[in-house]
């Protein structure tokens, strides 16, 4: 095999919000950036995110300010999250917002021109700034727009298959494109993996083809450590109907701009069940709920506003206990607004414009005048590469992570409107970091032997005949977590899960591709299908070690929180053997005045 | 459950290619690119195509149906007439890859042409900014678009005269009406409208605006007003006199 070889200082792969404010800032340091794109530039799922930005500007609410957004997260994340990873992310997201607008964003306004937020799940004060329902959209096409003049080098449709080492230094990676499925190999000082999450490995997702589990597979595969792998995020509003379009995601603004759940009986279900972490902050009728999300600051948030963990159980049972709406969802209701506003249809239109044209253009629903059908739908994923709060690099020197595909910030659930900032916060300091450590590292050798095995063994399934079809392996895996792996679980579905992920893994080696190497989805999928694997087992087997319901993970039989078995981060990792590990980490104590300032806002 | 027939265009080793026929079982709310892939998983599992987010929000699955450039997410089954073939063919106005994929990569290298945002010094000391809210409304309809490149697949100054190193496209004057009209910026691209762009080259057919999945008004509220701008400025008799006086 001959592959080309490119060079680098620092290499990003994966170019939505993380990888782009990576890449930008490692080449502000003055050095040769290579950023790897999966997809076209501009692409990647970050275009995807509705709701807003999450950043204590307290432009709308002056009471705002990181103490109370770090609170926040950490509640939000039943605290298991690195704590100063939720500090940093605090302090620094306003300034990552306001460095946007400088690069050309523009966010809806105030009456006094400034950032205008919005209220949501889980923030005490209105604190997401937004475009409309288009804030993903915003915030790439910004950091797209920006970075192509920083002398960044772009590859798009490339995708990475392994990590290089020398010793125990990433030096880099080799990869192929897609338009002739040639490989490549990238040297590189540094490395930042910035590639999303896993929602690919369940059935019903908000996340496209691209989330394959790369980057914490990679990672894991190069030696890292991953963490908190069980905590799978299924946010509460995808759509259900009609088929074709079963867990396209439902913006959490519809509840911020005062949409409401109901079962099919037209009751307000979620009033039923409020968690004691959130009863002094949740309104108990709603008339206070409404009150709130029309910015009323004496009022408290409607319990639709709950954290997304909680939001989704409730929805589950009431489908559960036959409750639902025909098509196994609930009702999300934002045309009932008109009561309460004179031109409610144009607010809507102007509030939630992708959401009106999403419903129309797709399942012939006019969320002006009717309620829509909503469901669960996995989204984001909370652990991931187990990274050094500050700089983000993983328990291997060399490589970084940042963004989803990095774990920490969000313990064991997510807030609304966190991950963008995330990507900016951490997307910033593993550009800066990685730029550092490469200025500090020279280029190591790559293992030209190594290279050829890894190709061969990832062309082989061109050989096959007879072979599995890689799209019904990938099928029947999502199935499989999305039924024994998914919002509810236990012990014993756990269990069986594991032992169907070895069955797949042996499919997995009979997997057969036709047609050649020139862009073929079924090539990649095959390719793609063994990160999802690893990943699969990894979520599985950390799930089956947490005794306890926490956050987005939520066991049947430990349907309750335990601080006394429950205080630890799952880690995962490549044993000797090459066989999965996972093993428990004891959280390391909290800083004195952190501590304090979560007890002062209890 | 209903059957549809497709006819899908493969490449072929020699780089040209033919219409091949899938027939494949619908179901209610289909669209288009959901039976793609369906063809893809059960009958043509090399078949080439583009896509990503399945919602109307990344661009990445434009073809032309039945000859009409359309995003494949967002075209549903029960607006196409079924009793016939649906016919998919990839965008034209740009160089093929492989089946249903296009090598859209000259749209990128256009828009590092374009001179990058240049904002005004900030307003406050604390290096933020006030904008009013009617002031940015303007520009956010252009900064809607999902770089999908509809509107320069059906332009016929790409599609059929392939003037791709004369003229940017309806995307990329879109884009500079974006940064044209942007409150803050103050950088001035019109010069690189008459000159570089070929705004001139224009002549207002609306096909692009016909096309466009996020509804922006391509050629009424950014042609044309950027037309305006380059005629003003070097067309506008009375500045012409000015100009030639004033060296």
């Amino acid at each position: 095999m001959s592959a080309e070889t490119i060079d680098y200082d620092v290499l990003v792969i994966g170019a939505g919000g993380a990888g782009l404010r990576a890449a930008i800032e490692a080449s502000a340091h003055g050095i040769k950036v290579g950023l790897i794109c999966k997809s076209l530039l501009g692409k990647a799922h970050t275009v995807m995110a509705e709701g807003g930005i999450a950043a204590s500007l307290s432009n709308v609410d002056e009471r705002d300010n990181w103490k109370v957004h770090f609170t926040d997260t950490m509640r939000g994340g039943q605290y298991l999250n690195n704590w100063r990873m939720a500090e940093l992310h605090a302090k620094e997201a306003p300034e990552r917002v306001h460095e946007l607008e400088a690069w050309g964003a523009l966010f809806d306004r105030t009456k006094d021109g400034k950032i205008l937020q919005r209220n949501f799940g889980g923030h005490k004060y209105p604190r997401l700034a937004h475009v409309g329902d288009r804030t993903g959209l915003e915030m790439i096409r910004t950091l797209q727009d920006h970075g192509i003049h920083q002398g960044i080098e772009v590859h798009m449709e490339h995708t990475i298959i392994s990590l290089l080492k020398n010793d125990d230094r990433v030096i880099g990676a080799l990869g192929y494109e897609r338009e002739r499925g040639r490989f490549k190999i990238f040297r590189s000082k540094a490395i930042i993996l910035a590639t999303g999450g896993i929602g690919r490995a369940y059935k019903i997702t908000s996340n496209s083809w691209e989330y394959t589990g790369d980057g914490q597979s990679l990672a894991y595969h190069a030696g890292a450590e991953l963490m908190d792998m069980e905590f799978v995020q299924f946010h509460p509003t995808g759509m259900v109907w009609p088929p074709s379009v079963q867990g396209i995601l439902v913006t959490e603004g519809v509840r911020g701009e005062g949409g409401v759940l109901r079962n099919k009986d037209g009751k307000r279900f979620m009033f039923n069940d409020i968690p004691e972490l959130y009863k002094n902050s949740t309104a108990d009728n709603e008339e206070e709920g409404w009150r709130y999300t029309q910015g009323d600051r004496n009022a408290r948030r409607p319990p639709e506003l709950l954290t997304r963990d909680h939001v989704a159980r409730c929805i589950v049972r009431e489908i559960k206990e036959g409750r639902g709406s025909p098509h196994k969802g609930v009702y999300l209701d934002i045309s009932w607004i008109k009561e309460k506003l004179p031109n409610a249809a144009d607010h809507i239109h102007k509030k939630l414009p992708s959401m009106y044209d999403q419903f129309k253009k797709l399942a012939d629903i006019d969320i002006t005048k009717e309620p829509m059908e909503v469901g669960p739908t996995t989204h984001y994923v909370m652990g991931g590469i187990k990274v050094d709060a500050d700089s983000q690099m993983s328990t291997v020197p060399g490589l970084f992570a940042a963004g989803e595909v990095a774990a920490g910030l969000h313990g064991a659930n997510r807030l609304g409107g966190n991950s963008l900032s995330d990507l900016l916060v951490f997307g910033k300091r593993a550009g800066e970091y990685a730029a550092l450590f490469a200025k500090e590292n020279a280029y190591g050798t790559i293992d030209e032997k190594l290279t050829r095995e890894i190709v061969d063994t990832v062309t082989k399934p061109f050989e096959k005949t007879n072979g599995e079809n890689p799209y019904q392996l990938q099928y029947d895996l999502q199935e499989m977590m999305q039924d024994l792996v998914g919002i509810v679980r236990n012990e014993e579905e756990l269990l069986k899960a594991k032992s169907e992920l070895q069955k797949l893994n042996e499919r997995a080696k009979n997997v057969q591709v036709i047609g050649n190497r020139e862009y073929n989805n079924g090539w990649h999928t095959a390719m793609d299908l063994l990160n999802m694997l690893t990943v699969s087992e990894a979520v599985t087997i950390s799930a089956i070690q947490r005794k306890e319901s926490r956050g987005a993970h939520f066991r049947e039989d430990y349907p309750d929180k335990n601080d006394q078995v429950g205080k630890f981060n799952s880690i995962i990792r490549k044993g000797v053997n090459g066989e999965m590990e996972v093993s428990k980490q004891s959280q390391t104590e909290i800083r004195a005045d952190l501590k304090q300032i979560i007890e002062e806002m209890k | 459950m209903a059957t549809a027939t497709f006819e899908i265009w493969r490449s072929d080793s020699t780089g040209s290619g033919s219409y091949q026929s899938y027939s494949t079982q619908t179901t209610e709310g289909m669209v288009v690119l959901d039976a793609v892939h369906k063809i893809q998983a059960e009958q043509a599992n090399d078949l080439a195509v583009r896509w990503n987010c399945k919602a109307g929000k990344c661009g990445s699955c434009s073809a032309e149906i039945n000859g009409r450039p359309k995003l494949m997410c967002m075209t549903r089954l029960s607006d196409l007439p079924l009793e016939q073939p649906v016919k998919l063919h990839p965008m034209k106005a740009f160089p093929l890859i492989k089946d249903l994929v296009t090598d859209v990569s000259w749209n990128f290298e256009v828009k590092k042409k374009i001179k990058k945002f240049k904002p005004r010094p900030p307003d406050d000391a604390d290096g933020t900014w006030r904008i009013a809210q009617e002031d940015i409304e303007r520009v956010q309809e252009f900064r809607k678009c999902i770089e999908c490149f509809l509107c320069q697949d059906v332009c016929h100054v790409l599609r059929d005269h392939a003037l791709h190193q004369q003229f940017i496209g309806p995307r990329f004057l879109v884009y500079t009406a974006a940064l044209e009209m942007h409150p803050l910026d103050v950088e001035d691209r019109v010069p690189q409208l008459k000159q570089t762009d070929g705004i001139s080259l224009c002549n207002i057919t609306k096909c692009c605006t016909t096309v466009c999945p996020e509804d922006i008004h391509i050629t009424d509220n950014a042609i044309i007003p950027l037309k305006e701008r380059v005629v003003d400025r070097y067309y506008d008799p009375l500045k012409k006199l000015f100009r030639v006086f004033g060296k």
